[in-house]
């Protein structure tokens, strides 16, 4: 009886916990002012110009209008580069998860017993960012050149042709968006897996279960969430990336991603409503696919 | 590992031997267990009691195969398993901490160790085994949703459903109610029997050990003081500790002063206390010497020395607890201490009240002698002429000394 009573009575308590505070209200404030002040304003202003259209009478002027063949007309220009900014991504984000799975769990569990070590190799899975990533992407281009001793190695070995180049390529723009974004990936399953009770583990390998089946069946469940921030810091700016695609860069005009025609666009050929456009393409892009997966993996793990 | 001792489908036909041999466990810095040699046959409830960190559960995950010794071997029905691997020993364990998964449903935490062995009606199985603990109908919930009472009898499902060769039991019935712990000793002890499995139980529950198991064993700071039937344990304890940590018991000591073939009389602060020489573990020189409270009786007036009775006094009731059935008497006294009596309510027997001056008598056959040397035994370091407060003091030291071993 006593627990009935108990049971009620925190029934009763939770809803008054949830009932809305004027001071939760005046927290949350600044935080709403922020979102419409740097995000709901500029999207709104976003969807407005990509409905614009040429001024009649001054050239390179746009006027408000509502344009919608602007979105027809830059995705029939620029699906391959769409195609090709989610196809890099996701190549990106699987071999970043491919790396930064065994190094988050070098770190977060086998290092366990010695805290310093581990530090220290969390250290270095953070230090590149102490250095630009522009400085560090244009490495790579040095040494990935026609005369780094990457290409003149390889084609030694015969490996490569000798007129080949590896700059320029989908490898390489797959190789910097997959290095760049290894730390993304890397520091939220070392979370989850530093916290992992060991002796979930051990009840798995009570039960018969082997170590390979133990792993798929109750670590990698249990490092999910990790698993899910990964992808998602790594896939949506990848998606998005200008720097590792743009022919200054690892790219060439073959390799442009969506983020590298929406730049040209913007800043090169000055054609506004196309480049607002396709940022809103792109956006709607990752809503969709970022739902779908996060739909698709339970949400109440993310918790 | 070819040979694994796991049977790939089916359960266990019966219990297996496990035989422990020199095994040995050290920590960094720390000895857990030394140097233990344990043998429990197959098909046996065998109850492993101590104070807490004496090292059972480290014994247990040893077994599993969840920790590795420093020396000594282990085998499971006359095979070494020393060397292998956790999942590849016929083993199973409910963990101390339950370790449910918590990213599974409770039928899906009882149907693992079935479904790893591709057993074919594995959630039938599953869900009978949550019937039998009376959680059938939270079998769709995850573990976070249910009580801590509830977890633990998951856990327990979850290892018994494999019916195991060896079941190792980690304190399973430490977080259920009396009424729900009296009904599960009754199931486990009915699995046990049908199947023949054998049962390894670790438990703080001395009732429990004693009503349940076969063979119960005292360890204590990672050896085995004793090992035994209950009844044996009980009546013939052959350390102080086993004489205090199993029930309670009145300890004396004092030297030998003579000596037959069947029986020696030590000198108790003056009086001459007799013990069987078979119930004693050392039989010269100083000796530590019980009784059990419940065999001593207390008489308001000196009686009649009797042969075949040993007789202590006079003392003083310093507390009379009463307790239904029985009623728990203190005396004290100068010369041996305090002692503890209990004697049964029954109609004849009359009470004694604070402050009575008694006696108190004892079947010879009732006194153990133990194999401690004295002076390490803290209950008895007291003089002769020590007076009421210092033994007040002196209690108080032993009952702090007990809750920090404790
Ligand atoms: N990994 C470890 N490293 C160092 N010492 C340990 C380790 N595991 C256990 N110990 C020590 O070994 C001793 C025995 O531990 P164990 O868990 O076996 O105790 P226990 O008898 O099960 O106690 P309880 O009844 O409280 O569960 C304890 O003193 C404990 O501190
Ligand atoms: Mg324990």
């Amino acid at each position: 009886m006593a627990f009935g009573a108990f049971a009620t009575s925190t029934a009763v308590a939770e809803p008054a916990a949830r009932r809305k505070s004027p001071i939760a209200l005046l927290l949350l404030l600044p935080g709403l002012l922020y979102l419409g002040l740097f995000f709901l304003v500029p999207l709104f202003s976003l969807v407005i110009t990509s409905l614009q259209q040429p001024d009649p009478v001054v050239f390179g002027q746009f006027e408000n209008a509502f344009r919608w063949e602007n979105y027809v007309t830059v995705l029939q220009q620029y699906w391959p580069q769409t195609v090709r900014a989610f196809g890099y991504a996701a190549l990106a984000t699987l071999f970043a998860l491919l790396i930064g799975f065994p190094l988050a769990y070098f770190i977060g569990i086998t290092l366990r017993r010695w805290p310093l070590l581990q530090a220290l190799a969390l250290v270095l899975v953070i230090a590149p960012f102490f250095i630009s990533f522009l400085l560090r992407t244009i490495a790579w281009k040095q040494l990935f050149s026609d005369e780094g001793p990457i290409v003149g190695f390889l084609q030694a070995l015969a490996i490569l042709p000798g007129d080949a180049a590896i700059t320029g390529s989908a490898f390489a723009v797959v190789f910097g968006l997959t290095y760049n974004f290894i730390p993304f990936m890397t520091l939220p399953i070392y979370t989850s897996l530093e916290r992992l009770d060991l002796r979930y583990v051990e009840a798995g390998g009570d039960l018969y279960a082997s170590p390979r089946s133990t792993f798929f069946r109750v670590t990698l469940p249990l490092a999910a969430p990790g698993i899910m921030s990964g992808t998602l810091l790594t896939f949506i700016p990848a998606a998005g990336d200008y720097v590792n695609a743009s022919r200054e860069f690892l790219g060439s005009t073959d390799t442009a991603m969506i983020g590298n025609v929406i730049e040209a666009n913007f800043l090169v050929l000055q054609n506004f409503p196309a480049a607002a456009a396709l940022s809103l393409v792109l956006m709607a892009a990752i809503l969709i696919l970022v739902s779908a997966y996060v739909k698709r993996s339970g949400t109440e793990d993310l918790l | 590992m070819s040979t694994s001792a796991v049977p790939q489908s089916g359960f266990a036909e019966a219990g297996a031997d496990l035989e422990l041999v020199g095994i040995t466990k050290r920590f960094p810095g720390f000895t857990a267990i030394e140097d233990l040699d344990l043998r429990i046959p197959a098909g046996s409830f065998f109850a492993l009691l101590g104070p807490s960190g004496c090292g059972k559960t480290t014994t247990l995950r040893l077994i599993a195969g969840l920790e590795e010794p420093t020396a000594g071997r282990i085998l499971i029905g006359g095979k070494d398993v020393t060397a292998t691997k956790a999942f590849q020993r016929p083993v199973n364990t409910v963990f101390q901490s339950y370790a449910l998964f918590p990213h599974m449903t409770i039928l899906e935490n009882v149907a693992f160790g079935l479904k790893r062995r591709k057993m074919a009606n594995a959630d039938a199985l599953a869900h009978e085994a949550l019937r039998l603990v009376e959680l059938d109908h939270v079998s769709s919930r995850k573990p976070s949703q249910l009580s801590g009472g509830q977890q633990q009898r998951v856990a327990l499902a979850r290892a018994i459903v494999n019916r195991p060769a060896l079941l190792l039991l980690d304190e399973p019935l430490g977080a259920l109610d009396l009424k729900l712990r009296r009904q599960m000793q009754i199931e486990l002890k009915d699995i046990q029997d049908t199947v023949g499995l054998t049962f390894l139980h670790v438990t703080h529950d001395q009732e429990e050990a004693m009503t349940m198991a076969d063979t119960v064993a005292v360890m204590n700071k990672g050896v085995i003081e004793q090992m035994g039937a209950p009844q044996e344990l009980y009546e013939l304890p052959h350390t102080a500790f086993v004489a205090t940590f199993l029930g309670q018991s009145n300890l004396m000591s004092g030297a030998v002063v003579s000596s037959s073939g069947t029986s020696m009389v030590v000198d108790v602060a003056g009086n001459r206390v007799e013990v069987p020489r078979e119930r004693a573990q050392r039989h010269s020189g100083e000796l530590t010497i019980g009784v059990r409270p419940e065999k001593v009786t207390l008489h308001g007036s000196e009686p009649k020395r009797e042969t075949g009775r040993n007789l202590v006094g006079p003392g003083r009731i310093t507390d009379v607890s009463f307790s239904g059935v029985s009623t728990q008497y203190e005396v004290t006294s100068p010369v041996f201490g305090i002692f503890t009596v209990f004697a049964q309510n029954t109609s004849i027997s009359r009470m004694h009240h604070d402050g009575d001056e008694v006696w108190m008598s004892w079947d010879v056959g009732h006194t153990f002698g133990l194999a401690d040397e004295p002076s390490t035994v803290p209950a008895l370091r007291f003089d002769d002429d020590t007076d009421t407060s210092m033994i007040a003091t002196q209690r108080r030291e032993q009952l702090e000394a007990e809750l920090e071993g404790a």
